[in-house]
């Protein structure tokens, strides 16, 4: 014991007389957490205060364009520019100007409502309460476009957003279209409301509840956990370089003469950087519930959570530094340990879920994702913040997380067993 | 009591054996050098009894103990300062020491007063909450010495230890080491100079291409090599003039 308390002592000073990598490892997940959380924040405001410019060419100067241009006025997602020609909308947008025209074709209300007459005059006269509108006479109306301009560089959600909100709009403008031709079919007195036109179906979105109190997720509850846990995982390149560098100086060769196990070596290290790893997420939790909401941004509800989460952290920790002893005992040169160490965390990270929703990924990379310890640790601290669950429910994650660092660390001390020792 | 027998090594894909089925016997308390032209096996030899490095085949035992079947205790018998200064660049010459003397299970005053003591005698005492970075080369040869040193080992394995210092260094260095030998510890070390050796060790052996070329004590040596009339001359009568570079 008294071996293990002389390594941890020792890599504490290494770590504490590092004024540079001690920095690195506490302000820059600050900086990555604030940044990330910050710029994700306005996906997650119901209402936002960052507006998207986009160009709007109305050809129809009618009803439906004023309804669609009323339906973009009310999301509050968007400041909308008048542009009388369409050719000057497309140049603007195709060198990047704006990220989206909307066109607005002419005569578009005069003819769908034309279209709508017709039909609705056919379908009465075939119950006989109309009579029959020679085919022959009847001049063919053209299907109508409204045209979407996207800057080439504007990204695929983004597009699917805006098309599919468009779309609804459209379709709710045909629906109430279609019970006007049969309202002024049917009566001559436009104010008697024959059909009620409302939405018959919603939907309620229903959240977890706290007590009494609703958890509805903001962008803090998404970013912090998954923010967090990337900085934790980052702990595996100055832990890897620690032991690279621990191989140059020749220090390593004489421990490995001395009377001490590798299991002891490793032992002070993953007590060392499990303790930076704590105070990281500590400092985390500090800036989400005291330093977000005087930057605007929602306040980290840690109420009744703390030792669940201090318990994820833990074991999200010894994972992470699991990887790092493994990195730092492969590896011979700095430059075999940072740069992959680096990438194997942006992809674990991926893997895991921190950028993009597992649920959204193709069918190999769900199956892949759950290979990933940030997935496991992802779903605590999700099971924790957002699901209202107990020590139970994150049990069999936080069991994956301490298996990984076991699994890790004995493949660094039997690697190192058969490749160093006589 | 040092046994090495038959012993070799041959490195993962090397043409030829570093060392190759060496027979020696060094006495204890005996200070024994081991000389020879660069890449002539004197590291290896030393890796392989200090436990760096698997032989080959062949054995060896100290005190009549195995890495095979007392790797633990062998340990704490031996001491190695090995050829690079092997210590942490961060931490003072006093923490440094207070962590490598701990993994030999010293502790507490018994350990604060060892390392006190070998660094006055090595005059660094004044130095002791200075860091390693700060140091000359020679002042870091003294620390990596004290710090194979303190759990006081039957056997010190030295690698060239007073390769880049200077002369005063080199003379406190020989001194000290000349102190633990006169108070019962067996010195193993390897060394380019051989005037050095010819004064420190009871006996030497030269070896070359991995095999002894020729053993026994400095005057012995000298007395049986023809015209020679200092070790350095009956080094080059029996390893030859030509350049030993290798990579």
């Amino acid at each position: 014991m008294h071996k293990l308390w002389a390594s941890t002592y020792k890599e504490a000073l290494l770590l504490v007389r590092d004024i540079g990598g001690m920095a690195i490892l506490f302000i820059m997940p600050i900086v990555l957490v604030v940044t990330v959380t910050l710029i994700q924040d306005s996906t997650f405001r119901s209402i936002n205060d960052t507006k998207i410019p986009i160009l709007w060419v109305d050809q129809d100067g009618d009803k439906v364009a004023k309804s669609i241009y009323g339906g973009l006025e009310e999301s509050k997602a968007f400041t909308i520019i008048n542009k009388a020609s369409e050719e000057e909308a497309r140049e603007l947008v195709f060198n990047g100007k704006y990220q989206l025209a909307i066109v607005i074709p002419p005569h578009l209300t005069s003819e769908l409502e034309q279209k709508v007459n017709r039909n609705v005059g056919d379908l009465l006269s075939k119950f006989g309460l109309e009579e029959n509108s020679p085919q022959d006479q009847r001049t063919e109306v053209e299907k109508k476009e409204v045209v979407l301009y996207f800057d080439p560089a504007t990204q695929i959600t983004f597009k699917n957003s805006i098309k599919n909100g468009i779309d609804k709009m459209i379709f709710k403008i045909e629906t109430e279209t279609i019970y006007k031709a049969f309202q002024s079919q049917m009566t001559d007195d436009e104010t008697e409301e024959i059909f009620d036109t409302g939405n018959f179906i919603s939907f309620k979105e229903v959240s977890p509840q706290m007590g009494e109190k609703e958890i509805v997720p903001n962008s803090v509850q998404h970013n912090v956990p998954a923010w967090t846990l990337f900085a934790i995982f980052f702990i595996i390149v100055p832990l890897s370089i620690n032991m690279v560098k621990e191989k140059n100086q020749g220090t390593f060769v004489r421990l490995r003469t001395n009377p001490v196990s590798y299991l002891t070596v490793l032992g002070g290290k993953t007590l060392v950087y499990l303790s930076v790893c704590m105070i990281q997420f500590g400092l985390m939790l500090v800036i989400g519930v005291y330093f977000f909401p005087t930057i605007g941004l929602p306040a980290l509800d840690v109420s009744n959570k703390l030792a669940l989460l201090f318990l994820v952290a833990l074991f999200a920790g010894l994972a992470a530094i699991g990887l790092g002893l493994l990195l730092g005992t492969l590896a011979r040169t700095q430059e075999q340990s940072a740069p992959f160490g680096a990438t194997l965390v942006v992809i674990l990270a991926a893997m895991g879920g921190v950028w993009v929703p597992v649920f959204i990924m193709p069918g190999f990379m769900q199956v892949l994702s759950n290979l990933s310890p940030m997935n496991w640790g992802l779903n605590a601290f999700y099971d924790v913040f957002l699901r209202k669950v107990g020590l139970m429910g994150i049990l069999s994650d936080i069991t994956l997380l301490f298996l990984f660092f076991i699994l890790t660390t004995s493949i660094s001390i039997i690697y190192n067993e058969r490749k160093n020792v006589v | 009591m040092i046994q090495i027998s038959q012993l070799s090594k041959k490195y993962k894909n090397a043409e030829e054996y570093s060392v190759y089925q060496l027979d020696l016997t060094i006495g204890d308390k005996e200070i024994y050098g081991l000389l020879g032209p660069n890449g002539a096996g004197k590291t290896t030899l030393i890796s392989m009894l200090s436990s760096l490095i698997k032989p080959t085949s062949g054995s060896f035992s100290i005190n009549g103990l195995t890495y095979r079947k007392n790797k633990s205790e062998l340990k704490q018998l031996i001491g190695i300062v090995p050829q690079e200064y092997a210590l942490y660049p961060t931490l003072t010459a006093y923490e440094n020491l207070n962590y490598l003397g701990s993994m030999y299970g010293l502790k507490g005053k018994d350990l604060k007063d060892k390392i006190r003591f070998h660094l006055q005698i090595l005059g660094l005492e004044k130095f002791s909450h200075k860091k390693v970075e700060t140091f000359s080369g020679g002042m870091k040869r003294r620390v990596n010495l004290i710090a194979s040193v303190l759990h006081e080992p039957k056997v010190l394995f030295l690698d060239e230890p007073t390769v880049g210092v200077d002369v005063q260094s080199k003379n406190v260095i020989m001194e000290h080491l000349q102190n633990l030998n006169d108070q019962g510890t067996t010195i193993v070390y390897t060394s380019h100079h051989l005037n050095e050796a010819e004064k420190f060790c009871s006996k030497v052996a030269i070896i070359d291409h991995g095999r002894i070329v020729i053993h026994g004590t400095p005057q012995d040596l000298i007395a049986r090599t023809g015209d020679a009339h200092n070790l350095e001359e009956v080094f080059l009568t029996l390893t030859g003039k030509a350049l030993r570079d290798y990579a």
